[in-house]
């Protein structure tokens, strides 16, 4: 067979890598070449080079080091039962692509993953190679995620963190069960150690490096995973359960969700029908009420309906208030800003804006529009000084008196 | 006439701005402005190129503070949000700022009251200009050009909506400290050649060189990233505006991803095969289905398909691999060689046939035509997960206590998985639905094996059968 071209290589192998959710290049140490040899920065803020006609931003070069693989995920595109065409790269194309992307502006960095060649160790060993090659012989100080294997030794894990701005381990799938029915291959126990490990790591860095100021960074931009919706038949109420303990458990920084979607050659155990794109929306929104909002994972798990699963029609936060309308109305003028996250229609800016202006004037219904998008979802919530809100509360219609009315058009239903 | 009695006169004062985004220079006029306590009204602002309004020539020389005029206070807050609000092209943005200031003196803490109009103003000034440089980074592209003595030259042509080219050039050169660069704007120009930054003069798009070979490969990775199964155009549209698209070269290619993405989506959930209605409710729906079954490429080889044979509700279900060539013609599973051996082999062992269900992996005979004859062929890894489809619905109804899986496609069409049969023979593999999996070899299998090996496999063969009986009564116990 003839040898494939960059270009033909770099199709098959960004291909493989579109199913990865997280791209986000943020939160990391601030650095920069100033003094060194090579290029690039990272300064806290992340940066989208692109967006992508799927409303996906465009930050790192996401693609993997092969799609060969000896695993057999029934989810994955890669899976060794599958036909997909398959390419490989080697690490000192992978890290002279990232370069020749990087000193154009295209990107911010690289986002390495694999599928898994010969055994685990190697394949994690050629991963590593890459980040090296970037760091040491290029002296990059862009933003590079490693895609750990859990089953790999732990040394090289080790090693990719020394490397790495962020590294993550895929749980794949919300319960115990869906993964040993739908990747065989794994184990969660192991993936669940290496988790653990790789946040003992992480904080006996941070530890170190606030005592010496050589220390050597490891993996400054924490941990993250990402978790597959709809492909078994967990409910929002067990993903959302999940999530928050590996919020506890593993410090990480976050959760990424992939809508299960239709992939080339799918294995015929999957679900015939992909979930809609709203669900996975709405577990971010449940995500960022756990992050922003102060919501208790329960109180996250009350907003569901009775098949555990958030309601898709209106957000998780909206639904959360009309099933518990005691609370409200909460009076603008007085009430603490832990009650005043829990307005529908009122996000972390708009309260911390009615908190400084309430010093200085009190607060009208008007005032409030002004501070916020859309005062008609706000205002069956909330007291101001010239508005009380008394039978709009306890209407049993208040539901579609805020929700818009036209339907959120499923494009390929 | 004196500078106080034009004040008092109602004069009008010009200050013309040496640069557009010049804060130093406004602070300074300000501060004179307010000591000599000339309201906001009084004062025209005239930014360079500026058309002029109506009283951009106020002919007023600017009054000179007296000796112990009043000192100009103005919070952090404000400061950080002015110098940011000046970068903005709104011609209004010196008036706003002095007018704030002008407020400040009176009310300090102003700049916390969200709901002021002239905060709010600020507050979208300061926000549009933060959004400028961002999308700046982020959308700025360097092609690359081969200088004196082979270095390397990148250079960029960006169109900023605000004056933020000065203010932004910090970051290019902490990022791109070892290149050699130059991002070229209408409103000015900045070059950096990895020591010294240098400001030029305005230019046009002419100037910057029109492509790049890294940009066959960024379009190329754009358009494989692409997922076509969750278009959202609108959330593009949000971040990434059309008005920047004609600068970033992947951008050409979004009509026509938008355009493709529909058939694209329908081509990967076609090659992803299996669309199958409800789950069948009976043995029979089973039988019928698989006769019209066309999920994988067997399906269309056009051959009688074979269903599973048996009482529902038998406690012992037998999974073959797939009908041979006997089995197609009779439409029976396990009539032929393989069958016959396997009947001795189950009576040997106790094993009642007729009580037991039998089925196949995989419902249609796989074969390839070798002269006259059918010669059978392996089903392959994914025509197995196909069939599945069916195989579990048969093991829903029947709810067998025991599957014995002849053969490592049996126990794939089982588990999803390819396991070994030496290694997970002889012991039971639990299921989902708490019934167990034993898996032993296909009796076909050993039909090929001649002498030593033969008598070994059979032997094997005989105790994994032997095992399942000895399970099998024990469930039936239990």
């Amino acid at each position: 067979m003839a040898q494939k071209s960059i270009i033909e290589k770099l199709a098959i192998l960004a291909d493989a890598a579109k199913y990865d959710a997280s791209c986000a290049s943020s939160g990391t140490a601030k650095k920069n070449s100033k003094g060194g040899a090579g290029i690039g920065s990272t300064e806290g803020m992340g940066i989208c080079h692109s967006y992508a006609p799927d409303g996906r931003c465009i930050s790192l070069l996401k693609i993997l080091l092969t799609n060969h693989c000896i695993f057999d995920c029934h989810y994955c595109v890669n899976r060794k039962s599958s036909n997909v065409e398959r390419a490989r790269f080697t690490p000192r194309e992978v890290a002279d692509l990232t370069l020749s992307f990087y000193r154009r502006n295209y990107i911010e960095g690289l986002f390495l993953s694999s599928g898994i060649i010969k055994s685990s160790d190697h394949t994690m060993e050629q991963m590593v190679e890459v980040a090296r090659i970037l760091r040491e012989e290029h002296d990059f100080c862009g933003y590079i995620h490693l895609k750990t294997i859990p089953e790999a030794d732990p040394g090289l894990i080790h090693q990719a963190g020394l490397l790495a701005d962020r590294v993550s381990i895929n749980v794949e799938l919300p319960t115990d069960a869906g993964l040993t029915r739908l990747a065989p291959d794994k184990d969660a126990r192991r993936i669940e150690g290496t988790m653990g490990g790789m946040k003992l790591a992480i904080a006996q860095a941070r530890d170190e490096r606030k005592r010496f100021k050589h220390a050597p960074r490891f993996a400054p931009g924490g941990q993250s995973t990402q978790m597959i919706v709809g492909a078994d038949d967990a409910s929002d109420a067990d993903i959302v359960g999940k999530a928050s303990t590996l919020y506890d458990r593993f410090r990480l920084r976050r959760v990424y969700y992939s809508a299960f979607s239709p992939i080339p050659d799918a294995s015929a155990v999957l679900p015939l029908k992909r979930p809609p794109l709203i669900r996975e929306h709405r577990l971010y929104q449940s995500d960022w009420l756990m992050r922003f909002y102060g919501f208790a994972p329960h109180e996250v798990v009350q907003a569901t309906g009775a098949d555990g699963n958030l309601p898709l029609d209106i957000d998780p936060k909206l639904a959360w208030a009309l099933k518990f309308r005691e609370q409200f109305p909460v009076d603008v003028n007085r009430s603490s800003r832990e009650m005043l996250l829990r307005v529908p229609g009122l996000g972390t800016r708009a309260v911390g804006r009615i908190l400084a202006s309430r010093r200085h004037r009190t607060l009208r219904l008007d005032d409030v529009a002004r501070l916020t998008v859309s005062i008609a979802r706000v205002r069956p919530f909330i007291c101001a000084a010239d508005w009380r809100p008394t039978m709009l509360t306890d209407r049993d219609d208040l539901k579609s008196l805020i929700v818009p009315r036209q339907e959120q058009l499923e494009l390929f239903a | 006439m004196s500078a106080a009695q034009q004040l008092r006169r109602g004069a009008i004062y010009a200050v013309s701005l040496p640069q557009a985004d010049d804060f130093a220079f406004w602070r300074d006029r300000a501060r004179q402005l307010l000591q000599c306590d000339v309201p906001p009204d009084r004062v025209a602002w005239v930014e360079p190129g500026a058309t002029g309004s109506l009283f951009s020539h106020g002919r007023a020389r600017l009054p000179v503070p007296g000796e112990g005029a009043r000192q100009v206070r103005a919070s952090k807050a404000f400061l950080q949000a002015a110098k940011s609000a000046i970068c903005h092209s709104d011609p209004e943005r010196f008036a706003l700022l002095y007018r704030l200031l002008w407020r400040l003196q009176s009310a300090p803490r102003i700049m916390e009251d969200c709901a002021d109009p002239d905060i709010r103003r600020l507050d979208e000034l300061t926000r549009s200009v933060r959004r400028d440089i961002h999308k700046m980074r982020a959308f700025v592209r360097f092609r690359c050009v081969e200088g004196e003595e082979g270095v390397e030259h990148y250079v960029a042509w960006f169109e900023p909506e605000h004056h933020i080219l000065r203010t932004n050039a910090g970051f290019f050169v902490r990022r791109f400290t070892n290149m050699r660069w130059s991002i070229l704007t209408p409103r000015g120009s900045i070059h950096w050649d990895g020591e010294v930054l240098r400001e030029g003069p305005p230019a046009r798009k002419g100037d910057a060189p029109q492509g790049d070979a890294a940009e066959d490969l960024w379009r190329r990775y754009y358009a494989s990233i692409f997922n076509p199964a969750r278009l959202k155009v609108g959330a593009m549209l949000s971040e990434m505006p059309r008005k920047y698209w004609k600068n970033m070269p992947e951008a050409e290619l979004i009509p026509s991803l938008v355009a493709g993405a529909q058939a694209r989506e329908a081509r990967m959930v076609e090659t992803g095969g299996a669309r199958f209605a409800e789950r069948p409710a009976t043995l029979e729906d089973i039988a019928s289905g698989i006769a019209g079954c066309r999920n994988c490429p067997i399906g269309a080889l056009e051959t009688r398909a074979v269903a599973g044979e048996g009482p529902q509700g038998a406690p012992l279900m037998i999974v073959g691999e797939q009908p041979g060539d006997q089995e197609e013609l009779a439409g029976h599973p396990f009539v032929g060689p393989a069958g016959q051996l396997l009947d001795g082999h189950l009576w040997q062992a106790g094993i009642d046939r007729s009580s037991a269900y039998v089925t196949n992996a995989v419902k249609h005979f796989k074969y390839t035509m070798r002269g006259k004859r059918r010669l059978h062929q392996n089903p392959a890894a994914k025509e197995i997960d196909t069939c599945r489809w069916w195989l579990e619905g048969e093991r829903a109804l029947v709810r067998p206590k025991l599957v014995l899986a002849l053969g490592a496609s049996a126990a794939r069409g089982i588990l999803g998985r390819t396991v070994s049969i030496a290694s997970t023979r002889g012991a039971p593999i639990p299921l989902d639905d708490g019934s167990e999996l034993w898996v032993t070899a296909h009796p076909s299998y050993l039909l090929r094996l001649d002498g030593e090996a033969r008598d070994e496999q059979e032997r094997l063969f005989a105790s994994d059968l032997a095992a399942v009986q000895a399970r099998l009564a024990e469930l039936a116990q239990g």
